[in-house]
């Protein structure tokens, strides 16, 4: 991401001469102007997101309970948290699903941009079509997959069983319960990364490839020497909006339990989010749910760090 | 010159990206259109039945949802918030783009690290306690605030607006004695409206899918369409027929726009946002 226009020469105009109060006024437009035109997102932002993250800090340093009494805590919250096997288990929970749905979804998103990029007919309506499950509302699609993924009569249990699987109860059990949600992630972004990645192939210069097939490189050499190096900044994009999305998974594992925060009768795909939301609105433990809101930004913190350097490493050896 | 032609794995493979790209809305219809022991039945019922019609009277009437409520909610949350954030960005992003000043690049630095932030998540408890002190929580205000901003919109149109919008342009217009707003108006806009039509179908569509935030500030009587969808899912028994029907009704303004400025998605989003 470019900051790298740094002023471009300023010519210098010879102005027409003015009255004295006009030049003054729009000297004043030159050097003001821009200010006021920044101003209104960082005010905004400091109203509803600096008072929010400050005070999510002020928060986690006391405890409440339901009558509304607070009782300063100091690191408490967070040692305590450090020490809850549900917190742990959430935690848990959310990397692996984070995974599950990722990995997969970067080949995935990869190939299928790779395959866009070729040159055919109906070019435009078979991009946008995989940008489809973009339009279904979050909830929608968490709705149609919980009945996709329904134990008896369930359509994914129905074509395994056509191949003798038994049915798997994709709610009860953990790591069914992972791919179920991760399923439903994927579905719904895979294009759209995919479209991204597009974008990023697209900036590539084609005389990279020619002298490449010139020296005999094969189309499969090709994308790995020279199409992955060169999508490196469209895949930092990619991979740290996944992993934001990803370790904030909310709206998905909510509808697969009828919008129930417990993430599953033992908890087995409650995800951070969900355990923060659980603690503070209907535990009413608000110090506690902010203690773990700032560890889920730790934890985004350190996969955004991680994923950073994966990434520079993809195809670093130029 | 290399030729760039699809082998026919790749059209097969492409074939069944847009199947699967595809099914899971065409299943919602099916089941939207059918009775809802017809949704439970094994084998499965793959044709759509008769039933869409019947369903979504139901759906509009039932007398928890507040299913017509929560689409009208929708829609006035997701159009404010969208104008919001096209005037705030394309504000910005002209002044990041095109204008000299003192920190300019600090500020723009300042803006890519609050969009690695997850408010919605972060701050929730905080944002939640204001909206309960003013007195906010079941209106409308307290899901609209929080989001009139967006760094992202910022960052794009700080982007696009850098690669439409030459300098020489606005010094041109500086000279003719153009006030900066007035450039904004005249020579800005124009320049930019393919990225103010991205930035904006993207916010809409966040905002028109947003849940966890209206699910604290409302309750269900004065619900968005998420939490709409929400009532229909009845304690005990879940009818299958009746949330698809829901779910069915709840994308309509999002396959119109979609429909509508498909080309800008993806023209947009390959165009803009992630040059690096």
């Amino acid at each position: 991401m470019s900051l790298d226009t740094l002023p471009r020469a300023s010519r210098n105009t010879h102005r027409r001469e003015r009255p004295p109060g006009r030049r003054w006024r729009s000297r004043l437009d030159v050097k003001a102007m821009p200010y006021a035109l920044v101003s209104p997102y960082f005010l905004l932002f400091a109203a509803f997101g600096l008072f929010p993250l400050a005070f999510t800090l002020y928060y986690s340093l006391y405890d409440y309970d339901l009558t509304g009494t607070t009782e300063w805590a100091g690191l408490g919250n967070y040692t305590a948290l450090l020490g809850d096997d549900d917190f742990w288990r959430a935690t848990v929970n959310t990397v692996a699903m984070f995974l599950i749905a990722t990995v997969p979804q970067m080949f995935l998103a990869l190939f299928l941009a790779n395959a866009l990029n070729k040159h055919m007919r109906f070019r435009l309506p078979i991009r946008m079509s995989v940008l489809l499950p973009l339009v279904t509302s979050v909830v929608a699609v968490a709705v149609v997959f919980t009945q996709l993924f329904a134990r008896d009569w369930g359509l994914v249990n129905y074509l395994l069983g056509l191949f003798g699987v038994d049915n798997t109860n994709w709610r009860a059990e953990r790591v069914p319960s992972w791919i179920a949600i991760a399923t439903m992630v994927d579905w719904r972004w895979t294009g759209y990364n995919a479209i991204i990645f597009l974008a990023g192939m697209q900036t590539i210069p084609r005389d990279l490839y020619e002298a490449a097939s010139i020296d005999g490189a094969s189309r499969r050499r090709q994308f790995w020497q020279i199409t992955l190096p060169m999508l490196r900044p469209t895949m930092i994009f990619v991979v740290l909006n996944s992993t934001i999305g990803g370790l904030t998974l909310f709206s998905e594992p909510m509808t697969f339990y009828n919008g129930n925060p417990d993430g599953g009768s033992q908890g087995q795909f409650q995800t951070v989010a969900m355990f923060v939301y659980k603690e503070a609105f209907r535990e009413f433990d608000y110090g506690y749910a902010s203690a773990a809101a700032w560890l889920l930004f730790l934890l985004i913190l350190i996969g955004a760090a991680i994923n950073f350097l994966f990434v520079r490493r993809i195809g670093g050896t130029r | 010159m290399t030729v760039w032609k699809p082998t026919v794995l790749t059209r097969v493979l492409l074939g069944l990206a847009i199947f699967v790209s595809a099914f899971p809305l065409y299943w919602m219809l099916v089941i939207a259109s059918r009775t809802n022991a017809d949704a439970v039945a094994s084998p499965p019922k793959f044709l759509p039945g008769g039933n869409l019609g019947d369903n979504i009277v139901r759906v509009l009437t039932h007398p928890e949802a507040q299913f017509l409520l929560g689409l009208t909610n929708s829609f006035i949350v997701a159009s404010i918030v969208t104008v919001s954030v096209i005037l705030i960005s394309t504000l910005a992003g002209f002044a990041f783009a095109n204008l000299n000043f003192k920190g300019r690049n600090a500020l723009l630095l300042l803006v890519l690290l609050t969009m690695a932030v997850p408010l919605q998540q972060m701050g929730v408890v905080p944002l939640y306690r204001l909206m309960v002190s003013l007195e906010w929580t079941n209106t409308l205000k307290a899901v609209i605030l929080p989001y009139l901003l967006n760094g992202f919109g910022v960052f794009l149109m700080t982007q696009y607006t850098r690669q439409s919008v030459p300098m020489e342009l606005v010094e041109a217009a500086r000279v003719d004695g153009a006030a900066t707003l007035r450039i904004w108006w005249n020579v800005v806009l124009p320049a930019v409206r393919p990225g103010m039509a991205v930035l904006g179908i993207n916010t809409f569509m966040l905002m028109w899918n947003d849940y966890m935030w209206p699910l604290i500030v409302l309750n269900q009587e004065n619900p968005t369409v998420q939490i709409a969808i929400n009532g229909l899912n009845a304690r005990f028994s879940t009818e299958y027929s009746l949330i698809f029907a829901g779910t069915a009704l709840s994308i309509i303004p999002l396959v119109l726009v979609f429909v509508l400025f498909g080309r800008q998605i993806v023209g947009g989003l390959m165009e803009g946002a992630v040059k690096a």
